[in-house]
């Protein structure tokens, strides 16, 4: 842990050479959070979609139920418009994966 | 019977639970690299000091034909011994029995001796090897995990709890070490985790070996869970030696000094830092060139290496040092180093170990995943603490001291008994850069040569403000000294302060920003 390489880091406006951590390296940036796409906030099942392709849905409407962990998750839409992209029912989603896209 | 048959008798029932699991079950458990159960408390403790108590304990279950099932000790070896003399209390599950599995007699084993610690006022140790919860006792495994954790949870700040992770430590029972004060770990042979590969990946989909998830390195790097990382155990018992030197043995008492030392003579102080307060160097050296025999004895060194904390001794006796390290993010608090510096404070305060401070910091990282991950409420556990702690507590101002690292690292208005500043240190709202383009931004701006205006200003602000006078104008320094005389300061300001003591209105407890 004495072998950082020296590298720079600014703090209001100063310049200092330091080592840097991995963990420093390795943050994650941030993105703003696209409340129009709806990912899967767990691996699991699509069990029932509510709605198809072209829908409009209101904020707050059920989507679909995402079955994981022997639990059924009801999705609601984050926010109001038409309905872009939707699963099929009985597939299996990752983490992360896109499950609706509200245009 | 005549008493030599009783003799032989006991000695045959002794002989038999101490075989634990069996020759094959030992052999599996040294093949691994691990000592057993008895072995390690020997090798650990005095010779000959370890008296083991509750041999012949036995499980009460009697389900899943668990009653035709003995296990030895119920699978953990427990008992009373000394350290360089320090009596201690200890206990040592065995994997060779049932995987070390915690019963709920297992369990009320560890439980009385946890009692016993309490009351005796000394440290207690527990060695950690064990699958998990005996699933045959249901709930009453559970019972005793529970049972555990309320006396780690007394415990604390009475007595020092040591937790030595030599195998798995899984699911619940992470939470016993988690609420000691200190976890040491060695490497490949140290496994915790709350849920185990096998279950993230049904939930989850995610493969992560047992190494990757909650092995040694992962604890002392990565989530600092673990204080110390060895790479063999007996080098582990060496450490836990090293460490209960440094402390006392319960919170009436001062941790036993050693004759005084002067520092190893390869540490000059006045070489060690660079005066372009921009530029690295390593703090534990300036540590090294003040204290005893230049001894530091360093705790979570690979977790957030930003700051720097361990136990060290000045004149002979133990003190705590908390020291920002230039060497790594240039000193900054953040989350993980305002966690590591506070939880260290408060264990040097309810053990009446004096605190001693170097300051070397441009203030707090900036940065969107710290303000996210709430550097806030992590950030003010260093404020708490410090004023809550009522320890002597002496800071030395090395170099600069910005903003709100400035207040954070024990300055006086929280409550520092003496604050020395050497010559070299910079004590101001922000470094000049910034100070500059603030307060002179419309100068800056407005004149022909933007870059010179801005050289000039900065310049102007440095020779100004970047100085202790202003802070020993106003009485927030005490004195500024000569580096080389920072040992014999705190020596000084160390036994002035033998005495000290504070009254603070009653309360149950603090509400610390946990």
């Amino acid at each position: 842990m004495n072998n950082y390489n020296i590298k720079t880091l600014v703090i209001d406006d100063s310049v200092y050479e330091t080592g840097l951590t991995k963990k420093y390296l390795n943050r994650k940036t941030y993105k703003p959070v696209d409340q129009k796409r709806v990912n899967a906030f767990i691996p699991g099942l699509i069990q029932k979609v509510f709605v198809k392709v072209g829908d409009k849905v209101k904020a707050g409407e059920k989507l679909l139920i995402l079955e994981a962990m022997k639990m059924q998750n009801i999705v609601n839409a984050p926010v109001s418009g038409i309905i872009r992209v939707v699963p099929q029912e009985g597939i299996l989603v990752k983490k992360n994966e896109l499950l609706v896209d509200i245009g | 019977m005549s008493l030599k048959q009783k003799l032989l008798d006991l000695f045959k029932r002794i002989e038999k639970a101490q075989t634990g699991g069996g020759a094959k079950a030992i052999e599996k458990q040294v093949a691994m690299g691990k000592l057993p159960a008895r072995e390690r408390i020997t090798t650990l403790l005095d010779r000959n000091s370890f008296h083991e108590y509750d041999l012949f304990v036995e499980h009460k279950c009697a389900d899943f034909d668990m009653d035709k099932k003995k296990l030895p000790a119920d699978g953990v070896v427990t008992g009373t011994g000394s350290i360089k003399g320090h009596p201690v209390g200890i206990f040592a599950q065995d994997f060779t029995v049932a995987g070390g599995s915690l019963g709920l007699m297992h369990a009320r084993k560890i439980t009385k001796i946890m009692d016993h610690s309490l009351k005796m006022g000394i440290p207690l140790i527990g060695i950690n090897d064990s699958g998990g919860a005996r699933i045959q006792e249901g709930v009453n495994s559970l019972a005793g995990y529970g049972e555990i954790f309320y006396r780690n949870t007394l415990a604390s700040g009475v007595i020092p709890q040591i937790s030595v992770i030599l195998g798995p430590c899984a699911g619940g029972a992470v939470y016993s070490p988690a609420l000691t004060d200190f976890v040491f770990v060695v490497d490949k042979i140290s496994k915790m985790f709350i849920t185990g590969p096998e279950v993230i990946k049904t939930v989850l989909g995610e493969e992560i070996s047992m190494e990757d998830l909650g092995g040694a390195k992962v604890h002392t790097e990565i989530t600092g869970n673990a204080h110390f990382f060895a790479e063999s155990e007996l080098e582990c018992f060496e450490q836990i030696k090293k460490l209960v030197s440094f402390i006392p043995w319960n919170n009436k008492k001062k941790a036993d000094p050693l004759p005084a030392k002067m520092p190893r003579s390869n540490y000059n102080i006045e070489n060690i830092i660079p005066l372009d307060p921009k530029k690295p160097y390593d703090i534990r050296d300036v540590i090294k060139a003040i204290c005893d025999d230049s001894d530091f004895f360093e705790i979570q060194k690979s977790w957030a290496a930003n700051i720097v904390i361990g136990f060290a001794r000045l004149n002979g006796e133990t003190v705590g040092i908390v020291g920002n390290q230039p060497l790594v993010l240039a000193g900054v608090l953040d989350v993980d180093s305002s966690d590591k510096a506070a939880r260290f404070i408060r264990y040097c305060d309810a053990f009446n170990i004096p605190l001693i401070t170097l300051v070397d910091l441009p203030g707090y990282l900036p940065g969107i995943d710290q303000e996210h991950a709430g550097v806030i409420r992590h950030g003010a556990k260093i404020l708490y603490a410090y004023s809550e702690a009522t320890v002597p507590k002496i800071t030395v101002i090395l170099r600069k001291a910005y903003g709100g690292g400035y207040i954070a690292m024990c300055s006086r208005h929280l409550g520092a008994d003496f604050v020395f500043a050497w010559p070299s240190a910079e004590i101001a709202v922000m470094g000049p850069e910034g100070a500059a383009n603030i307060i002179f931004k419309a100068e800056i701006a407005g004149a022909d040569d933007p870059d010179e205006m801005r050289k000039q200003k900065v310049l102007e602000y440095t020779e100004k403000f970047a100085n202790p006078y202003i802070a020993a104008a106003n009485g927030h320094v005490d004195s500024i000294i000569n580096p080389s005389e920072t040992r014999e300061f705190l020596i000084h300001a160390i036994t002035v302060s033998a005495n000290k003591s504070e009254v603070r209105a009653f309360r149950k407890h603090g509400i610390p920003p946990f």
